[in-house]
């Protein structure tokens, strides 16, 4: 028989029973789809969280006041006090050091800022030149902070685009003198419209220098200093030598955690891609679901037509040929299942993404192909005992069924 | 060379713990381009010999020799092929697949033996003009009369040019009008050359053949054509 013929047969059963077709496709369908739009949530969430740490600089080392003992990140470092403070002259020593590129001290409060009778919260963020390039912020009007600067003589803001927006409307910002807190600052520049950052948002926030931010809040500590590593290769480095040059100024003590951003992107990368796995592996088991219904459909396809498999073999079709015409119609219908389904699962992530824009939830090719081919190998493997079945039944009995 | 030979066929069957021999010692020749109908009550092993005689079923024990060759040890692989090429099977119930039309039924046996569409189409719309179905070739079984799904079934026995029809009851499920026409369109094949062996309880039926085999508790009780 030839390979045109057998597809053509095999399309001509399935269709030869629609409810039961479509049934099948349907199932196998679901099992697809699934598996397609969860890997595609999954891996979205993932990508969502790596781009919002990528977004905060790239080669980035990370310096926080205290130490955790057991290493890594620990709450009690939010809450209780630190031994011995991170000073702006720490951040300036680790910015001499030889694989670090730039540092910038970084301190963080909240204030009242007011112009022309408006009054709003704002996130205030002290800090240096440095920050900007570290974290690529640019602005729209004026400039960023002067390079250098740290001194209290420069009473210099930056906006961030929704304070200008809320503050000024339609007037022009740069240039007017603006009140944060009890004191008086000229604004030089507004912020890019950046959207959401993790935890802070760049459109809220007003960025001063680090010691008119310090002065304001009346503390000489820093929040954070935030490193950037000459290059890929010498972020290790330079988070060595931040962790060293500290201890070396807090009287050899580490009391400071320094992480990399890597770290911690390769942890959440780690976390959620095996979450992705998880849930696929649970979309998966509606697959094999579906797999087990293509044999049991099978199956009654076989007994419904006991009395074509005899007049086939009567006919002279060797057992093969039938057992091939089943395997050819199972391998159809998962087929078109597993298609449908991918469509459906493409529409379902489509759906997900226009819902959630920031989600960016397109499945991950590894999950389409594996979908897929599952769809595929479970129709054809849960098609061989019905169709062996097929192929080894006795003609004459076939025959004087019907 | 005769065209059957069967020599001391025997065929067991076990039922439970019992054994049931549906034939039974029995010989059998018939030439090419013979007439035969195989008569007898039921159970009396008619059917199993006509399985027997299509390759649909084996022997026990004894020789079946097809054109002088002893196809009992062909594997099922060439068994299957000698049906497909050698031998026509008409049924009483016609056994046409429902989902496929007239054309595509009579077309089974050359696609199953792997013939390209062409031909296949040529021969299909040669057969049904013969069988006077060629305005009906684009109809499924049940959009025809009984007479017309019968020829239907003899245009596909006969459409791989077999050397022997093997019909089970071919009138049984038809009227007596319609069934008078289709033992003439069997006659005339077998008049063209080839062998026809009717299975038949029905005495008139049976009574048309040139020899008649009777079968009696799975052995020949009487054969017309005994030398």
């Amino acid at each position: 028989m030839r390979s045109a013929d057998v597809l053509r047969f095999a399309a001509g059963s399935a269709t030869g029973y629609p409810l039961r077709t479509f049934l099948m496709v349907l199932a196998m369908s679901i099992g697809v789809a699934a598996v397609v739009m969860l890997t595609a949530l999954g891996d979205g969430a993932r990508r969502y969280v790596v781009n919002e740490f990528s977004s905060l600089g790239s080669n980035l080392v990370i310096v926080l006041p205290g130490r955790s003992e057991t290493g890594g990140f620990n709450p009690a470092n939010a809450i209780t006090g630190t031994p011995r403070d991170l000073t702006v002259d720490d951040a300036q020593a680790i910015a001499r050091a030889p694989s670090v590129l730039r540092a910038a001290a970084l301190t963080i409060g909240t204030s009242e800022a007011s112009y022309g009778g408006k009054l709003r919260d704002v996130t205030v963020v002290g800090t240096t030149a440095d920050y900007f390039l570290i974290r690529g912020l640019t602005v729209a009007q004026g400039r960023i902070l002067p390079a250098g600067d740290t001194g209290l003589s420069s009473s210099v803001a930056i906006l961030g685009a929704k304070v200008r927006e809320e503050l000024f409307g339609a007037e022009p910002a740069v240039g007017r003198m603006i009140r944060v807190g009890d004191r008086r600052y000229r604004v030089i520049g507004v912020l890019a419209q950046s959207g959401q950052g993790l935890g802070m948002n760049a459109d809220e926030v007003i960025v001063l220098p680090v010691s008119a931010a310090q002065a304001m809040f009346n503390t000489n500590t820093l929040f954070r200093i935030l490193v950037e590593a000459k290059g890929r290769d010498s972020i290790l480095a330079a988070k060595d030598e931040a962790a060293a040059i500290i201890k070396a100024r807090h009287d050899n003590e580490e009391d400071v955690t320094v992480i990399t951003q890597d770290a911690v992107l390769a942890t959440f990368d780690r976390i959620l891609g095996v979450l992705t796995y998880g849930v696929a592996g649970i979309a998966g088991i509606s697959l094999a679901v579906a797999g087990i219904l293509v044999m049991n459909v099978m199956l009654v396809a076989v007994t419904q037509r006991t009395g074509e498999i005899g007049l086939m073999k009567a006919l002279g079709a060797p057992g093969h040929t039938i057992r091939n015409a089943f395997l050819t119609e199972a391998a159809l219908l998962s087929a078109a299942g597993a298609v449908l389904g991918y469509l459906i699962g493409e529409g379902g992530a489509l759906a997900l993404r226009l819902m959630f824009p920031a989600l960016p939830a397109y499945p991950p090719a590894w999950a389409v192909i594996a979908a897929l081919a599952t769809a595929l190998g479970t129709g054809l493997l849960f098609g061989v005992m019905p169709a062996n079945r097929a192929a080894r039944m006795d003609p004459v009995q076939a025959l004087a069924k019907r | 060379m005769a065209l059957i030979e069967l020599s001391a066929i025997e065929r067991v069957f076990t039922l439970g713990d019992s054994e049931v021999h549906a034939l039974h010692a029995l010989d059998l020749t018939v030439e090419a381009g013979e007439y035969v109908a195989i008569m007898g009550p039921s159970g009396s092993g008619k059917s199993t010999l006509l399985n027997l005689l299509g390759l649909l079923d084996r022997p026990n024990a004894g020789t079946y020799r097809l054109e002088g060759r002893d196809v009992t040890t062909l594997s099922a692989e060439e068994q299957a092929r000698v049906r497909r090429e050698r031998i026509g099977f008409v049924f009483q119930s016609f056994h046409l697949v429902p989902r496929l039309t007239a054309a595509e039924n009579v077309a089974l046996p050359m696609m199953l033996a792997g013939i390209a569409p062409a031909e296949r189409a040529q021969r299909v719309a040669k057969a049904l003009a013969d069988y006077g179905l060629a305005d009906r070739a684009g109809h499924r079984p049940d959009q025809l009369s009984g007479g017309q799904r019968q020829r239907v079934a003899i245009a596909r026995a006969t459409i791989m040019r077999p050397a022997m029809l093997l019909a089970d009851e071919p009138t049984g499920n038809l009227d007596r009008a319609t069934g008078e026409d289709v033992m003439a369109l069997l006659e005339g094949l077998n008049a063209g050359g080839v062998t026809l062996v009717v299975v038949t309880h029905d005495p008139v039926l049976g009574g048309r053949a040139r020899r008649r085999v009777m079968m009696e508790d799975g052995s020949k009780a009487e054969d017309t054509g005994d030398r």
